[in-house]
């Protein structure tokens, strides 16, 4: 560390964020070390050390025979403002050493909010933003993660995406670097070589052209022979794959400061509205046997006292009974608090959350998502109103007094009747409240969200207009104008942020501009509401003359060409068009499990079945 | 109950105080060596540290209370496996049995150092020395309800300036810690305020050792 970095250290908060040293930190001898990568977080440290993907990347990398793979995390504001003053570029934890030293500088980027974060990162790192400014091999960014399955905001300023899981593709693509490097091969040699990697994705081969009316009319590969589909790569046997048993141990608290251990992949809902639900297919098992001797080796090794079962539906888990009877005794002798978190309001997860309070008890959280039951058919989520009540009933009777309930507002097909069906089903779980009560005295809180609803791409709703923030916050408005009792506390997120996120989930290449006009008027770390600042995006957007609503309140038309079409996670287009169409006829589409609704996404798999 | 004394230096003085807790707690577990938990609602396992310190403040004299459950552990044992868990600076010096109480703990050495990046001011070990020789040496403190204003003077026991080098002046003391405390930091702040001409560029930190009232070590 830096005499300089050490005096800066006393003057920001908490300070052990940017020092590195953790238990279970990777450090390597340079000597032996071939390739340096900076694997970077667009967020800041106590976000980024609570990202599963970045704990196994940072495990694979490192597992790699001559390659070192070190962590960076963007700096809070009142460090970013030291290092400015004092000239000190942004550095990696481990070594302590200048990004700009490395050779591979990656990003994992899992919202769209953080994209300021990578621009100003590259900026600190003292790096060219735009590609076509950084011409060595040294130095090349790439990027990974959920919002890689719409890279074209960022086409400007990476070299090259990765789509998918990361455990094979990036062993792949640093093992390319290695030999390039060690050939002297240029960049543009590495990139046209990388771009045979399936799931590599070079946006610098392809252009742009728009039709008159502003939508994209073609895509123009540049270079002979580079792919025009890009296919999203997986792991297909999750008992095999790698896992990190020797996780990281932050020193300083961090914003999920326990053991996270991933039950299986890919979700068999279909909630019309979520990209993780279509993104993440097919899905795959990983048995409760496995998982119980990972469970085990994680705790012994990490020392938490907690452990938290993840993955996008626990309760659709088929090991989730045999697992959590091994774990929970586990747990207990060893005073290790066990949570489950995504529990659907079924039968089996109510009994299991009994089992599960034996040492504390949380809160109890539905998303219905929306108001009515028939507006929950329009986005498939199937989660009844007797279903909630019924969980409510047991949990008020069980000496619960607290219920979290989140909705979104803006779905398609909603009318204001939809946005009442919120009050009416607040209504009916203070009821249910009433009549089930053990405690009266301690009062009932119920805590009401509702989110803009944000269309993502690769959903059946990626076409849907996003309605406008006037509308929206009349519609919140509405609702709180039907909230008459004391228990209710109602929160709505404010709309600029949705409108953003709407712009960049389904943005092509012309809002890259905007991005960086923002972050040089000063947007940054733009998903904490102490930094957001939307008049920096407005200035963007006038300044670059891009017009917001072309890509959130117009809508996008099905025999559009979508920036996003080349990208192919599995699902089809076609079975998003067909579950759109039914959204609209407010048709449910049954769970994979009850019968296959024929997304698509099993064609990934080649050695195993989908589990759905 | 046992105790354990260890070190915290290099890159570990800027973990905080709860977080070092925390980071003992784990290491424990990690070690194999199960904690006692707190009773009540929300069980804890019990460790406890004498004398928070400042983030950025070196120390080679930190104490630790802790109670394990079950079978008991040689000491050397415990100081063995826990360094072998523990983090880059916070290194287990030794663990013992029958601590004195800590409400008995009294005195503690520190040593600044006051670096200087243009070099040390001609004049700057004897103006130091002249100031904390006046009879009274008021300078603010933070407080629960805001700043407050302490004469150090009566909880400086000793005093020692040296100037080592051409860049770095030293403060060696030994002050009062606990009812009343006196944060080392404040005898640089006393500089800073009554001797703005010999200002330090960075002020660095270190405890080095616990007294009783008597002035015997204390362990």
């Amino acid at each position: 560390m830096t005499e300089l970095l050490k005096r800066i250290l006393p003057t920001v908060q908490k300070p052990a964020r940017y020092t590195g040293g953790e238990f279970n930190e990777i450090k390597k001898d340079l000597a032996s070390v071939r390739v340096r990568v900076a694997f970077c977080f667009p967020d800041t440290y106590e976000i980024g050390m609570s990202n599963l993907g970045m704990r196994i990347l940072y495990g694979v990398m490192n597992e790699m025979d001559g390659v070192w793979c070190e962590r960076v995390f963007t700096p809070w504001a009142d460090m970013e403002q030291a290092m400015v003053e004092n000239h000190l570029p942004l550095w990696a934890l481990e070594s302590q050493d200048p990004v700009k030293d490395f050779d591979m500088i990656a990003f994992t980027i899992g919202y769209e909010m953080c994209y300021t974060n990578i621009l100003n990162m590259l900026r600190l790192a003292g790096l060219p933003l735009h590609s076509r400014d950084r011409n060595d091999l040294k130095n090349i960014v790439f990027a990974g993660g959920v919002c890689a399955y719409n890279p074209e905001p960022l086409a400007d300023f990476i070299d090259f995406f990765s789509l998918g899981e990361g455990e094979e593709i990036t062993v792949e693509i640093v093992s390319l670097y290695d030999r390039a490097k060690a050939e002297g091969w240029t960049k543009e040699a590495f990139l046209l070589e990388v771009a045979k990697i399936p799931g590599v994705y070079v946006p610098s081969f392809y252009r742009h052209e728009y039709a008159e009316d502003g939508t994209l009319a073609r895509i123009v590969p540049l270079v002979e022979g580079v792919p025009t589909k890009f296919t999203k790569r997986i792991v297909e046997d999750l008992d095999k794959a790698y896992w990190p048993t020797k996780m990281i141990v932050p020193s300083t608290e961090i914003v999920h400061d326990r053991a996270n251990l991933e039950v299986f992949r890919g979700c068999i809902r279909g909630c019309r509205f979520c990209q993780a639900g279509f993104s993440c297919r097919p899905v795959r098992r990983k048995s409760a046997k496995v998982l119980f001797d990972q469970a085990v080796e994680t705790m012994e090794d990490s020392g938490h006292n907690e452990l938290t079962l993840s993955s996008l539906s626990t309760s659709d888990f088929r090991g989730l009974k045999e697992l959590t009877d091994d774990l929970i005794p586990y747990c207990a002798d060893h005073k290790i608090n066990l949570s489950v978190p995504s529990l659907r309001a079924d039968n089996f997860s109510r009994d299991l959350m009994e089992r599960l309070q034996t040492v504390r008890k949380s809160g109890l959280t539905f998303a219905p998502e929306a108001g009515t039951q028939r507006l929950r058919d329009v986005i498939n989520k199937n989660l009844t109103e007797e279903e909630i009540l019924t969980t409510c009933a047991n949990a008020f009777s069980g000496g619960w007094n607290n219920v979290k309930l989140y909705f979104m507002l803006g779905l398609p097909t909603e009318t204001d009747e939809d946005v009442l069906g919120i009050a009416d089903l607040v209504y009916k779980v203070i009821k249910t409240w009433q009549a089930n009560a053990v405690n009266k005295k301690r009062g009932l809180r119920v805590h009401v969200a509702t989110a803009f609803f944000v269309p993502k791409p690769h959903t059946p709703f990626q076409w849907e207009k996003q309605i406008t923030p006037e509308e929206y916050l009349r519609r919140c408005r509405l609702l709180k104008s039907h909230f008459y009792s004391k228990s209710i506390t109602y929160d709505y997120h404010g709309p600029d942020l949705s409108r953003l996120e709407a712009v960049f989930a389904r943005g092509d290449r012309r809002v890259g501009p905007v991005i960086e006009e923002a972050m040089n008027r000063g947007a940054k770390l733009d998903g904490w509401d102490e930094f957001f600042n939307y008049s920096y995006w407005v200035d963007a957007f006038d300044a670059c003359g891009v017009d917001m609503e072309y890509y959130t309140t117009r809508g996008f038309g099905e025999d559009e060409l979508l920036p996003w079409d080349p990208m192919d996670v599995g699902v089809t287009k076609r079975f998003l068009q067909l579950e759109r169409k039914r959204a609209y006829e407010a048709k449910v589409t049954p769970d994979c499990r009850e019968g296959c609704a024929g997304c698509g996404a099993n064609c990934l798999l080649k050695e195993v079945d989908c589990d759905a | 109950m046992p105790r354990l004394l260890f070190e915290k230096t290099g890159n570990a003085v800027w973990i905080s105080h709860l977080d070092l807790m925390r980071l003992f707690q784990r290491a424990f577990q990690r070690a194999k060596l199960p904690l006692k938990h707190s009773q009540g609602f929300n069980p804890r396992p019990y460790v406890a540290v004498a004398l928070p310190l400042s983030v950025g403040v070196e120390s080679v004299c930190e104490l630790l209370d802790f109670d394990l459950d079950g079978a008991s552990v040689p000491d050397d044992e415990i100081r063995d496996s826990l360094n072998r868990v523990l983090v880059d600076g916070v290194r287990v010096l030794d663990v013992y049995e029958d601590g004195q109480k800590i409400k008995n703990l009294a005195l503690l050495d520190c040593v600044l150092t006051l670096e200087y990046d243009r070099g040390v001011p001609e004049g700057t070990a004897e103006a130091v020395e002249a100031l904390f020789a006046r009879p009274s040496l008021p300078v603010m403190k933070k407080s629960k309800n805001g700043p407050v204003e302490q004469d150090i003077i009566p909880m400086i026991r000793q005093l020692r300036v040296d100037q080592n080098d051409g860049h770095t002046v030293t403060l060696e003391a030994r002050v009062c810690c606990q009812n009343p405390s006196l944060n080392p930091m404040q005898l640089a702040a006393a500089v800073d305020k009554y001797l703005p001409e010999f200002r330090p560029d960075f002020v660095k930190s270190r405890r080095v050792a616990l007294y009783d009232a008597q002035g015997n070590i204390f362990r």
